[in-house]
């Protein structure tokens, strides 16, 4: 049996796994609030995480390119980028996917032997974080230029004012 | 409650420089930074809290109430947008609540000076002082959790009593007492002199001529005008307030509206009431001082939230009564604001919805058929006072495309922009993202399910802070006053079909 049909098989544990492994990185009166409140208006972060890690989980299967899963790890890192988190904190919840599959599928993998497509996958899962730092770096980047665009717009009006802004002209 | 707070970056508003508190004669002017160890407090710093506490225990019926009467049922705990944007527990309102609570059961109730830590009780220390000071800083007295609290405590209470308390010792943000300083001294939030107030303004009526072609020449501290027209200082000043600001002076001169502008009671808003009490007190006398100065009948209010908070609950006790002032009847519609009846103010939506009830504005809402729209509850509007219709009233009459955002995250139970009270500075942007990310989740939702592309809203502070909110969370979606909808849609006189 294939891993990818393994994969597939479990998919609805693993994600459960995946995600309450996920929300352990909050405190535990957090945790169990993000974990249990289905609605989405209520819970965005557990709605974001729940949506996030399932569209990179079928993503992984698919074999797609980062431009498909970037989103899906875009929408996660984004929330994890100005929360209580350190950079490797972060984006390191996508290793724990490959905790997660090695000890559901442990006895699977053994009997099929599927070794050389686990390797395969880990290595894609590999890539899902070299793609996070730069999603990471992009959301920590943007909340600085968030600094900077507000002081420059409590000043725009007074420059303007002054004639020391210039508009580029349409040709 | 055992874990000791810690300061981190993005989460928390400088220090007051000492200079802010000089010119307004608070206490402990010092350079000072939240990040220091020694925070050069008076030696009688305790002394002086439990003072300030056991004084504000008499004085304030409702915070000595809610020290004594929460049972932890936990209704609260997921309602701020603190604690589900951050995950932070100290942020469920309960918590931190509890961070005073267990401070006033050691000092104030008996269970507490006889059985201490088995009573929920905790000695005042400089940690513990430390902890409010970060907490306190990260609610925006929304009220949004006393919506669900089944004794209806009001966290916002407890958080204004806490503010109190850090500035009986000098520990204001920087980014409060600088505008408390600038409107005490001039008038408003951000220092304008008359002459940049009435200039910034002039730079407005120029770009309206530039798209309407029609000449605009309001007057400012014109003594005998009917009406005093009071408005945010950040509708003066920073984008897309100034839009807002273009759509009232539109609106005024169509209608030919006999009101004046004033270059001394130019600020709605009020960061005294993110201060004290009686600093709130101090910097909202300003106008009604210069409605008596300029002998107007009534006066009318932009759009603001916490502005309104202050007008609608306070202004009246606190500085009234303005019996010199008249009942406000609007002078087109003969509509009699009762509800004014005793401040004399009216908000402008309540205003201009009334002129479109009567058919006195001509419309056009197709030309804002670019924009597809949702509507923001202001927390101060929305839950402080029952601003609800009027606003999605104007939109719908100024707008063919309006969405509203799921039920759970307006009206009464919207969430906050995650910036009020003061918390609207540059250097804690990551906590602010956090706080708004609730916010930002319901438009994202109306975003992807109807295009959405414009959050409305009625409030200087969401004005200036959504958008940054936007760009982080929902880009492609702008900000904008109701007002500025409504001046795109406005039909003027003598320039029907300028802007088709």
């Amino acid at each position: 049996m294939e891993l990818k049909s393994l994969l597939t098989e479990k998919r609805a544990t693993i994600l459960k796994k995946w995600f309450d492994l996920i929300l352990d990185t909050y405190p535990s009166d957090t945790s169990s609030f993000l974990k249990k409140q289905k609605n989405q208006f209520a819970n965005p972060v557990g709605h974001t995480i729940s949506e996030g890690i399932e569209g990179l989980f079928d993503g992984l299967l698919e074999e797609a390119d980062s431009d498909k899963v970037s989103p899906f790890l875009d929408s996660i890192i984004r929330v994890r980028a100005i929360q209580d988190f350190t950079p490797s904190e972060a984006i390191g919840f996508i290793f724990l996917l490959k905790k997660v599959i090695r000890e559901s599928l442990q006895k699977e993998i053994r009997e099929h032997q599927t070794y050389d497509e686990l390797l395969r996958l880990e290595s894609r899962i590999d890539d899902l974080v070299s793609i996070s730092f730069d999603v990471y770096m992009k959301c920590r980047e943007q909340v600085y230029e968030l600094k900077a665009n507000e002081v420059k717009k409590m000043t725009f009006r007074l420059l303007q004012r002054a004639n020391l802004v210039k508009e580029i002209q349409e040709d | 409650m055992e874990v000791p707070v810690e300061f981190k970056p993005g989460t928390f508003c400088y220090g007051t420089r000492p200079k802010y508190l000089e010119e307004v004669g608070l206490p402990n002017p010092r350079e000072w930074s939240p990040l220091d160890e020694d925070w050069k407090l008076p030696a009688d710093w305790k002394d002086t809290v439990l003072a300030g506490i056991g004084e504000r225990l008499k004085k304030n019926r409702a915070f000595h109430l809610f020290m004594d009467i929460c049972v932890r049922c936990g209704a609260c705990a997921d309602k701020c947008h603190f604690f589900i944007g951050s995950g932070d527990p100290k942020n469920m309102p309960v918590l931190r609540a509890e961070l005073m609570r267990s401070v006033y059961r050691k000092y104030f109730s008996t269970g507490g000076k006889l059985f201490g830590n088995l009573a929920g009780a905790r000695e005042l220390t400089f940690e513990v002082f430390k902890e409010w000071w970060y907490y306190f800083y990260q609610c925006t007295e929304c009220r949004r959790c006393s919506v669900f609290c089944p004794y209806g405590i009001d966290t916002a209470e407890i958080t204004m009593m806490a503010r109190e308390l850090f500035n009986l010792l000098g520990c204001n943000t920087d980014w409060i007492a600088g505008p408390v300083a600038n409107c005490y001294r001039k008038g408003n939030h951000l220092g304008l002199e008359p002459h940049t107030i009435t200039s910034n303004i002039e730079f407005m009526l120029d770009d309206i001529e530039e798209i309407t072609g029609i000449k605009i020449e309001p007057t400012f501290n014109r003594k005998g005008a009917e009406i005093l027209f009071v408005t945010p200082s950040g509708d003066l000043f920073g984008d897309p307030g100034t839009y807002t600001c273009m759509g009232y002076l539109m609106l005024f001169h169509e209608l030919g509206l006999d009101y004046t502008w004033s270059t001394y009671a130019s600020e709605g808003g009020n960061f005294g009431f993110f201060t004290s009490m009686e600093m709130a007190k101090r910097l909202n006398y300003k106008i009604y001082a210069e409605a008596k100065r300029l002998g107007v009948k009534w006066i009318l209010g932009g759009e603001c939230g916490h502005m309104w908070r202050v007008v609608h609950q306070y202004m009246d006790t606190w500085n009234g009564p303005a019996d010199f002032l008249e009942e406000p009847v609007s002078p087109i519609t003969g509509t009699k604001f009762e509800n004014a009846k005793t401040t004399k103010m009216v908000h402008i939506a309540e205003f201009t919805a009334d002129l479109i009830k009567h058919g006195k504005l001509k419309l056009d809402p197709s030309r804002n058929d670019h924009l597809k729209v949702t509507y923001h509850d202001s927390c101060n509007t929305s839950r402080g006072m029952g601003i609800l219709e009027e606003p999605r009233y104007i939109i719908n009459n100024s707008c063919n495309n309006f969405h509203e955002m799921h039920e759970d995250t307006i009206r009464e139970k919207t969430f906050c922009c995650g910036s009020g009270t003061g918390l609207n500075a540059g250097e804690n942007m990551e906590l602010r993202m956090r706080g708004g990310l609730p916010r930002a989740n319901a438009v994202k939702h109306v975003r992807d399910k109807h295009g959405v592309n414009m959050l409305a809203n009625i409030c200087a502070i969401d004005r200036a802070t959504l958008s940054a909110l936007m760009q982080y969370w929902v880009p492609d979606v702008e900000v904008s006053g109701v007002h500025e909808l409504l001046g795109n849609a406005l039909v003027m006189t003598g320039r029907e079909g300028e802007r088709d």
